[in-house]
């Protein structure tokens, strides 16, 4: 599941990626004409809108792309990296970014371009780019405060807008066809030609926008790689017989006395009650975020067995069932709820007067246990806090 | 031999978007160029004046993220590439040779100096707006960050707003 980097594919590896995606980069740019400054600006004065149909058609595909990658589960968008939003500095920056591709004819990436390829105007341009940069360094304590403030973080454009992302991506990529036939419009009044979009184009055009729509439609209209799995284990819920399965907590309570080291209690409720209580050792990871890529080493793993429970039977049931879809592990349930498995072993009631010698036994065997326990909790109290394991965000940016 | 006609921009766009989307799939990230600007101008000032560099704040802490190193960066390896696959499409194409392109009305120092100016007003911008067309505009839409698309119509918005006073050095 994407992105490769760090899990896949190393951070030193990632570097010889870099190097592939700017071969990519740089030849795409330049063959799409950025490397000119004429046909760059033309933008600006509307002879020529080739920046508005290269720009927008990539960031179409590549946003309609994330979604379909999203959507079959081959991409995790919690780890991609989100450009942070501090809405000041963005707008001012933009602005002055603005002014500066009027007046020198490019942005940083076609200027490296066009220098590349030996423009002169293109070498100055990053030139200046390089000062720009020195500038902004040297007066930042002046533009720190603009530059620091209104940090929302991470925000995403469709949350912003209240709608789905899929929504939101329709919405882009109607705006950007539209967009397209305007400026033809505008292109050929100000350039003084007619029309000259020949049949083939026009059909090639044609079966590009179905495309893009009938890829959307998939996202917006298909079930998901977690809705299949959320549907294939309600069909195994009503059909799996979990027997074989079942754990009792007198067992479980021994196994974490002598093997401790040998298992993962997993408590698959939410935080709060995790908090208020959990068996000991346990780790809790929430049964909707089971899938999150953190717990893979939990529950795709072959050295240690893991034992769910949850609320009540079913939740601890389905638990089952989705790890034994994330991974290929020795996975088990607790047969009772864990407030009863506190019962058990806290709050434990001494045998009457008339109790058989199985019932003493019984009593016996918990009282050990729970005193084997607490000394274990004790001696290992280090190493027992909850497990946060912590998820490479990665960063990005330019 | 004359240089090829330029790819269709839909075209161009659309394979645009198949590195862009690779690359996310891959490293998580987007692309950008800026920031490896950043890097070389900032390396080289540590080297040349370290004391200096010591003593300003934003150059110090850049520092100071970069261990390895300030060209250790993944920018600058993939603007390396973009050198690389510039270069290769104008040999392809026939478009590789020293050149200046200015407006018709303007002189070629003009036309060098306005480059400078704009080039210094990009850089700074891209460094207080974190991020220049590639990296904020671009890979911004592409993953749907509000941040990144405010920046980008700010960039577009202002260059429509000004472009009236500046198409001496563009228009007949």
């Amino acid at each position: 599941m994407g992105p490769l980097v760090p899990f896949i594919i190393s951070n030193e590896f990632n570097l010889v990626i870099a190097l592939i995606a700017g071969i990519g980069f740089g030849f795409v740019l330049e063959q799409a004409g950025f490397s000119s400054t004429k046909k760059l600006v033309g933008l600006f004065y509307g002879y020529d809108f080739t920046v508005l149909k290269v720009f927008f058609t990539a960031g179409v595909t590549a946003m309609i792309g994330v979604l379909l990658l999203a959507h079959w589960g081959l991409l995790d968008l919690n780890l991609i990296y989100i450009n942070p939003t501090f809405l000041w500095s963005a707008l001012l920056g933009g602005s002055i970014m603005g002014v500066g591709f009027i007046i020198g004819g490019f942005c940083p990436g076609t200027s490296i371009c066009a220098a590349s390829i030996g423009k002169l105007d293109g070498l100055a341009f990053v030139f200046g780019g390089g000062i720009g940069v020195l500038l902004f360094a040297e007066l930042y304590p002046m533009v720190k405060n603009i530059f620091l403030s209104k940090a929302w973080g991470g925000v995403l454009i469709n949350e912003m807008l209240g709608m789905s992302k899929t929504t939101f991506a329709f919405l882009l990529t109607t705006v950007a066809i539209v967009a397209f036939y305007v400026t033809g419009l505008i292109e050929n009044r100000v350039n003084g030609v007619p029309s000259s979009v020949d049949k083939k184009k026009r059909a090639i055009y044609k079966s590009a926008i179905g495309l893009a729509f009938f890829t959307l439609s998939i996202i917006a209209f298909l079930p998901d790689s977690n809705g299949q799995m959320e549907a294939r284990i309600i069909k195994e819920l009503k059909k799996k017989n979990f027997e074989s399965v079942l754990i009792q907590s007198d067992k479980l309570a021994s196994e974490i006395v002598n093997n401790y080291f040998r298992i993962n209690i997993i408590d698959v409720r939410d935080t709060a009650a995790f908090r208020a209580y959990h068996l000991p050792f346990a780790i809790n990871i929430p049964i909707e975020k089971m899938s999150d890529r953190q717990w893979k080493k939990i529950l795709d793993q072959k050295h240690k067995a893991n034992y769910f429970y949850a609320v009540d039977q079913q939740a601890a049931e389905k638990a089952w069932l989705i790890a034994g879809y994330l991974g290929k592990s020795e996975n088990y349930i607790l047969n009772e709820s864990p407030l009863s498995f506190r019962k058990l072993f806290s709050d434990l009631v001494p045998p009457g007067p008339d109790a058989n010698k199985k019932e003493i036994n019984t009593f016996n065997f918990r009282k050990k246990a729970a005193t084997d326990m607490k000394m274990l909790i004790e001696a290992l109290k280090n190493s027992t806090e909850p497990v946060v394991v912590k998820t490479n965000k990665i960063k990005g940016g330019c | 031999m004359k240089p090829q006609k330029y790819m269709n921009p839909y075209l161009a766009g659309f394979l645009l978007g198949l590195v862009l989307l690779g690359t996310i799939y891959v490293t998580g990230r987007g692309l950008g160029a800026s920031g490896a600007v950043k890097s070389v101008v900032l390396s080289t000032v540590i080297k040349v004046a370290p004391e200096h560099s010591a003593n300003t704040p934003f150059i110090k802490t850049f520092n100071e993220e970069h261990p390895d190193g300030p060209l250790k960066d993944w920018l600058v390896f993939e603007v390396i590439g973009v050198m690389i696959g510039a270069f290769l499409s104008g040999v392809i194409s026939n478009r590789v040779g020293i050149k200046l392109e200015r407006g018709p009305n303007i002189t070629n120092k003009t036309r060098i100096i306005a480059a400078i100016i704009g080039g210094i007003l990009f850089g700074f911008g891209a460094q207080l707006g974190r991020g220049c067309t590639s990296g904020a505009a671009l890979s911004g839409m592409a993953v749907m960050s509000f941040g990144g698309i405010i920046t980008m119509f700010a960039i577009f918005g202002s260059g429509y707003a000004v472009a009236y006073f500046f198409r001496k050095l563009w228009l007949k």
